[in-house]
């Protein structure tokens, strides 16, 4: 963090008068997300971070508010060719296309894993057609680990199913309540940015009765290698990452948490605690962290530390308080 | 275990147009193996993703590893600037590496293709430190053929230091002229057992005269990587079996490999 927070963690001290190790100075960091409280608002992004075996060996899982795993679906998906990534100014794009084992391995295998960790655990779910999405949601209906379903209808890489949910508002409103019958989780519906209209999508979820929102996914770029003149991607489309697209993330965060009642878990380019409370000002009840974790595998428990600090130097007793709080 | 660490750089030079030879002091060092690679991160903000560059020298004594990379966009331009003292961040160590088990007692060839020569420094280095306190039985014959696009023949005389070096080059300025199948042919070069990294019609035909022979052959692949750990699945090769990760024949080539017997990889 900057001196200038270290600083006022000093500042905050003196006032006070108080040793360090005061709860009084410890500020709430618990959040909730369609009533599943989560010990701090720091969560991963789908995607980006497998389900906690890869990056476990950086930072340590249980200092998380969750982990929310990579995409599942019914059966394994080899997702698309190769290349799959290409980094752009600022960012990246990825096509990976959702490859993934299936349920069947991830519950043998990720679930347990994660359980072992004081985490809470938010599962994304991918489909290509309703009846997909239903299998694997009913399969996790029973794992009382899971807290949570977050509903991959965002996906901009697979070529049927996924996003032809997410970038229509009836077949948005269809399929979310279709889940909400067969789901024994709260279900959060995961919206994709690339739509004309962002809070009509919200509002279709939120009628259907989804419990929460999750955004951004990724937004659709294209890049060309002019040396060989060819796509950078094999996909030659591929979802763009990574702090440029944080002001849309910001922007559209905001929209959806003035136009819905639903609690939003916010993403988009966070790479640091700032941005981190520039998405829970804007209306965010917790932040996912993606592609940062490519360039900074500790980024999570850093914005975590830094969120703190922030928290110190306003006096902030609860981030309760900074949720929605821009003016 | 793998970190993200601050490393120092020692030296750095162009050993050939465009091809830079760098020194980092880093702790990584101790843990690293011949084919491993590193994560190497540019500090211009806009370029925010590791390198991944193959390892070509480890001392594990002054803790320093040495790269030689060649300049392909913005990232490993940006690293040709760097100079003696500056602190840069690395990630690492990454990736499999060559099991040096698989040479004992065999005629080696090691098998390199322009930007694929510098890993196999070290693993002709470590094979012939593997031979100093071996029985005679277990010492390997270390044979190396590298090709190259001309006359500028980088890390030819550290290869000779440690192998009987055969080498390769597209205009004929310098040894065979061709490629590294020519020179086997040019040459007679026989081998029980194979280890190549470099262009990808390199490790093809690798591919097929190893399966011709029946020999085993060890092949370092390349791809475009976000995470280099594993987690992000954007590297994958096509496999002959079912891979441990997604079940669906596609292996991580920052974790699985990058190194593979080239008869489990659809290259």
């Amino acid at each position: 963090m900057s001196g200038q927070m270290e600083n006022g963690q000093m500042k905050v001290d003196q006032e006070k008068n108080t040793p360090k190790a005061d709860d009084r100075t410890m500020p709430d960091l618990r959040t909730t997300i369609a009533g599943v409280e989560f010990k701090n608002p720091v969560m991963t992004a789908s995607g980006t971070f497998g389900s906690g075996m890869e990056y476990g060996e950086f930072v340590d899982l249980n200092l998380l508010g969750a982990v929310v795993t990579k995409g599942v679906a019914n059966v394994p998906w080899p997702g698309n060719p190769t290349p799959r990534v290409a980094e752009v100014y600022g960012g990246m794009l990825n096509a990976i296309g959702l490859q993934n084992p299936g349920i069947d391995v991830f519950m043998e295998r990720d679930i347990p894993f994660l359980k072992q960790y004081d985490t809470k655990i938010i599962v994304n779910v991918c489909g290509k057609s309703v009846q997909d999405y239903i299998d694997v949601v009913e399969r996790l209906g029973d794992e009382k680990a899971v807290a949570l379903l977050e509903i991959n209808v965002s996906c901009p890489n697979v070529k049927e199913g996924a996003i032809a949910f997410g970038q229509k508002a009836d077949a948005l409103y269809n399929i979310t309540s279709e889940l909400k019958k067969h789901a024994k989780q709260p279900i959060m519906m995961k919206l994709s940015p690339n739509v004309t209209d962002i809070t009509e999508m919200a509002r279709a979820a939120e009628a259907a009765g989804a419990d929460a929102l999750s955004l951004i996914n990724t937004i659709t770029g294209m890049k060309i290698d002019i040396h060989r003149r060819k796509f950078a991607i094999a996909n030659k489309t591929g979802g763009m990452s990574g702090p440029a697209i944080k002001p849309i993330a910001i922007r559209m965060v905001y929209q959806v948490a003035q136009a819905v009642k639903l609690p939003i878990l916010g993403m988009g380019g966070i790479a640091t605690a700032e941005d981190a409370i520039e998405f829970f000002l804007a209306g965010a009840s917790a932040i996912s962290v993606g592609a940062m974790n490519f360039v900074n595998p500790y980024a999570t428990v850093e914005i975590l530390d830094g969120i703190r600090d922030y928290m110190i130097h306003y006096n902030v007793r609860s981030l309760a308080e900074l949720i929605g709080a821009v003016q | 275990m793998k970190q993200k660490v601050m490393a120092k750089v020692i030296s750095q030079k162009e050993i050939a147009p465009s091809i830079f030879d760098m020194w980092l002091e880093t702790d990584l060092a101790k843990e690293a193996k011949p084919g491993q690679f590193i994560g190497v991160f540019p500090k211009d903000k806009s370029t925010l993703l590791p390198r991944p560059i193959s390892i070509c020298e480890i001392r594990e004594d002054r803790s320093a590893l040495r790269i030689v990379y060649r300049i392909a966009g913005k990232g490993t331009g940006e690293f040709s600037t760097w100079c003696a003292g500056d602190e840069v961040f690395i990630l690492g160590t990454l990736g499999n590496g060559y099991d040096l088990s698989t040479a004992a007692g065999k005629k080696v060839l090691l098998m390199g293709g322009g930007i694929g020569v510098p890993p196999m420094l070290e693993l002709a280095r470590e094979l012939a430190l593997q031979n100093t306190g071996a029985t005679e039985s277990d010492k390997c014959v270390i044979q190396s053929t590298m090709g190259y696009r001309d006359a500028q023949t980088f890390l030819k005389e550290d290869m000779e230091k440690y192998s009987t070096l055969y080498i390769a080059s597209e205009d004929g300025s310098v040894g065979t002229k061709g490629n590294v199948m020519d020179a086997i042919r040019e040459n007679s070069i026989t081998a029980d057992v194979i280890y190549a990294c470099g262009p990808m019609p390199m490790l093809r035909a690798i591919k097929a005269y190893a399966a011709e022979l029946g020999i085993p052959a060890y092949i370092s692949l390349e791809e475009h990587m976000a995470c280099g750990v594993g987690a992000c699945l954007g590297c994958v090769v096509k496999t002959k079996n079912v891979d441990h990760h997604s079940h669906v024949n596609n292996a991580r080539i920052c974790t699985d490999g990058p190194v593979f017997e080239a008869g489990e990889v659809e290259i």
